[in-house]
């Protein structure tokens, strides 16, 4: 039941076609790519190298750079918690081990039936409505351990 | 005596549940028009539900939705003025918080409709523009130096020095990017203005664009902020359908296009030439300086890379004249700074005020001390890369060359407080672990020193040899300050030295350990 297509060749040059006429297209196809396929597939990048006329080196170079695009599919939910300073001075760090035990996943880790991803995240931006969450892109404020374990109840955990 | 109701939009109250409350308000209040706003910036009492009676508006909050029926019966629909409610904190202008500020830059953020050009303009918006259509290019670049803006970013470069760099080159093609990668713990500035007056940041851009002779210019938002970023594209699609982006900005001969760009979660694309690296599709590694991008910028053109706050200052500063924005300040930082008070804090938000309030009186008077009632011990100023503060330096002024003084940086404005259950070795550990995790990997003493310090810390907290690797500690530090290319390596010795040097107690909790491996 995934929201995203099965990858295919065609979708992809389709996907680099729509973003050639803008300067620097890069990072925006593979945000395209991610957001059709769920994740950057490895047979995306010859295909995206091939449609930009660089190398597959230079587009592996960037796919593994930024933290956003991930090589691998997500689970089905992604829960991404704050883990920096404002999150942590209102017991971010107690509620991301408190996640970890709810979720029964660790950081950077899909559970293995594929259910949740649990992502640390560096800041969303909430800094005076910490600590914060973003649970499938919603937004969650002022977390709580309660707020945590109802994070968990809605990806089925 | 029809009422208004205003909800914001913002990030912040959606977090903490405003749609719900939306939902709550059209079944509660069917036909009473609700505006989505910006946020005031009052941020502990968000969701803020605003009514608007007579002209004046009443607030209410922090609204859930189960507060909503309640409200309603309580009679906000007929005279909010007269509604008791434990929720309800009065005229929101005259509220404390808001009366003790002087807003320029968010003057409008929180009142207006984001996505309205008509608000917009009917607060005042775009009469920057109109002055600096009047006006010679090298004159815009002149007004901007003489108000004395500083960039906003962190490093209070003046931004009229920078103009006017850009104005003297040579080039086809000049581009004026936007620096939004907000990636800074503390701060969320750059969002709340994006998100409650994007057309304030277009028009800045735009007055940047007609002072040099850019005819492009890229909004880099970090992947973080997705309102920031739906906010602004829907903002810049309609300022290009009315005429006030395209060949003919506002009917002159002046052509101007906008463009949002996303990061896509790296740290580092927040300086600025990692940034225009990630637009040009490049992994987001820093260029050596020079040259500097106001010479070879985006896809080697001369470019102006402001952050946020420096852009959306510029229209006030050419509405009302370099002179009324450079009255407000203290020293060589003049204006006002929108300073971001978070974390464990009573009165968390956006506090914009001139430079030379103190630290104390943002953190114990405005912020109300901290949100677990427990005593302040440290505050971080500016972000990841700023220093600890403990509260014997809260008579520090929130000035660039006080904090300097005084070993730190007041960076993006941001202000972290922490309680006394703050282990600040472990803060300054933290402060290794970030740069070792962010850093793009170009020179070394980010790359290694950020993980070798790291390893030192941990030793330190294990309790060996303790005060030769505080040694080895301060020795790296001033490695990676000299020695790195930009400040993700440079300033990550901030956060460490003055946890050090105020809170030393905290790296010397364990007994020496006398047969450690």
């Amino acid at each position: 039941m995934s929201r995203h297509e099965p990858f295919s060749v065609a979708r992809t040059e389709e996907l680099v076609a729509q973003h050639l006429h803008l300067e620097g297209p890069l990072l925006p196809i593979l945000h395209a790519v991610q957001e059709v396929f769920g994740f950057v597939p490895e047979a995306a990048v010859p295909v995206v190298a091939s449609g930009l006329n660089v190398s597959r080196a230079d587009v592996h170079g960037v796919v593994t750079f930024y933290e956003d695009f991930h090589q691998k599919p997500d689970g089905e939910h992604v829960v991404k918690i704050c883990r920096a300073e404002a999150c942590q001075s209102m017991g971010g760090e107690e509620l991301a081990a408190h996640a970890e035990r709810c979720l029964g996943v660790s950081f950077g880790q899909t559970s293995a039936d594929g259910q949740v991803t649990l992502e640390k995240v560096f800041c969303l931006g909430l800094c005076a409505t910490a600590p914060a969450a973003m649970v499938n892109g919603d937004l969650r404020g002022r977390l709580s351990r309660a707020g945590v374990e109802a994070i968990a109840r809605e990806v089925g955990r | 005596m029809s009422v208004r109701l205003y909800l914001p939009r913002d990030a912040a109250a959606l977090a903490c549940g405003a749609d719900k409350v939306a939902k709550a308000l059209a079944a509660a209040a069917p036909g009473v028009p609700l505006i989505r706003n910006g946020s005031r910036g009052m941020l502990w009492l968000e969701p803020l539900l605003e009514v608007e009676y007579h002209g004046v508006r009443y607030g209410f909050g922090p609204v859930s939705a189960a507060d909503v029926a309640g409200l309603v019966s309580a009679g906000i629909l007929e005279d909010p003025a007269e509604v008791s409610h434990p929720l309800a904190i009065g005229i929101v202008a005259q509220h404390p918080f808001m009366a003790a500020q002087q807003r320029l830059t968010f003057a409008r953020c929180g009142v207006i409709d984001p996505l309205s050009l008509d608000d917009y303009i009917e607060h005042g918006g775009y009469k920057g523009l109109e002055r600096a259509m009047k006006l010679a290019p090298a004159d815009i670049v002149a007004e901007v130096t003489k108000s004395g803006l500083r960039g906003r970013g962190g490093a209070g470069f003046p931004t009229g020095i920078k103009w006017k760099t850009v104005l003297d080159a040579e080039a086809s093609q000049k581009y004026i990017v936007c620096n939004a990668d907000e990636g800074d713990s503390g701060t969320f500035a750059d969002r709340m203005i994006i998100e409650g007056d994007p057309f304030q940041l277009i028009e800045g851009m735009t007055i940047a664009g007609i002072a040099v002779g850019a005819t492009r210019g890229y909004v880099y938002i970090r992947s973080e902020y997705p309102h920031a970023i739906a906010t602004l594209t829907e903002a810049i699609h309609k300022a290009r359908r009315l005429g006030f982006l395209g060949p003919k900005v506002y009917g002159s001969a002046h052509a101007f296009e906008l463009e949002v760009r996303a990061g896509a979660g790296a740290y580092v694309c927040g300086e600025e030439t990692a940034l225009l690296e990630s637009i040009e599709g490049k992994r987001g590694v820093v260029r050596a300086k020079p040259p500097l991008p106001a010479h070879k910028g985006l896809f080697g053109k001369p470019t102006i890379i402001n952050n946020v706050l420096s852009l959306t200052a510029v229209p006030h500063i050419m509405a009302a004249g370099a002179e009324y924005y450079a009255n407000y300040g203290m020293g060589r930082s003049r204006g006002t700074m929108p300073i971001q008070i978070a974390g464990n804090v009573k009165h968390g938000g956006l506090f914009e005020v001139a430079f030379g309030i103190t630290l104390g009186e943002l953190v114990e008077k405005i912020g109300g001390g901290t949100a677990s009632g427990r005593p302040v011990r440290a505050v971080q100023i500016g972000g990841p890369l700023g220093a600890y503060f403990p509260p014997a330096l809260f008579d520090t002024p929130f000035d660039y060359e006080a904090f300097t003084a005084k070993g730190g940086l007041i960076g993006h404005g941001g202000i972290v407080v922490f309680d006394d259950t703050v282990d600040m070795a472990k803060m300054a550990r933290f402060a290794f672990d970030f740069c070792s995790i962010e850093s793009c990997g170009k020179c070394t003493p980010c790359r290694i020193g950020s993980t070798r310090g790291k390893e030192t810390i941990d030793r330190i907290v294990a309790g060996i040899d303790v005060e030769a690797n505080i040694a080895l500690v301060e020795d790296l530090s001033q490695t990676m300050k000299l020695g790195s290319l930009c400040a993700l390596g440079g300033f990550t010795p901030y956060p460490v030295l003055s946890a050090l040097t105020h809170f030393p107690e905290d790296f010397r909790r364990t007994a020496p350990a006398v047969a450690a491996e």
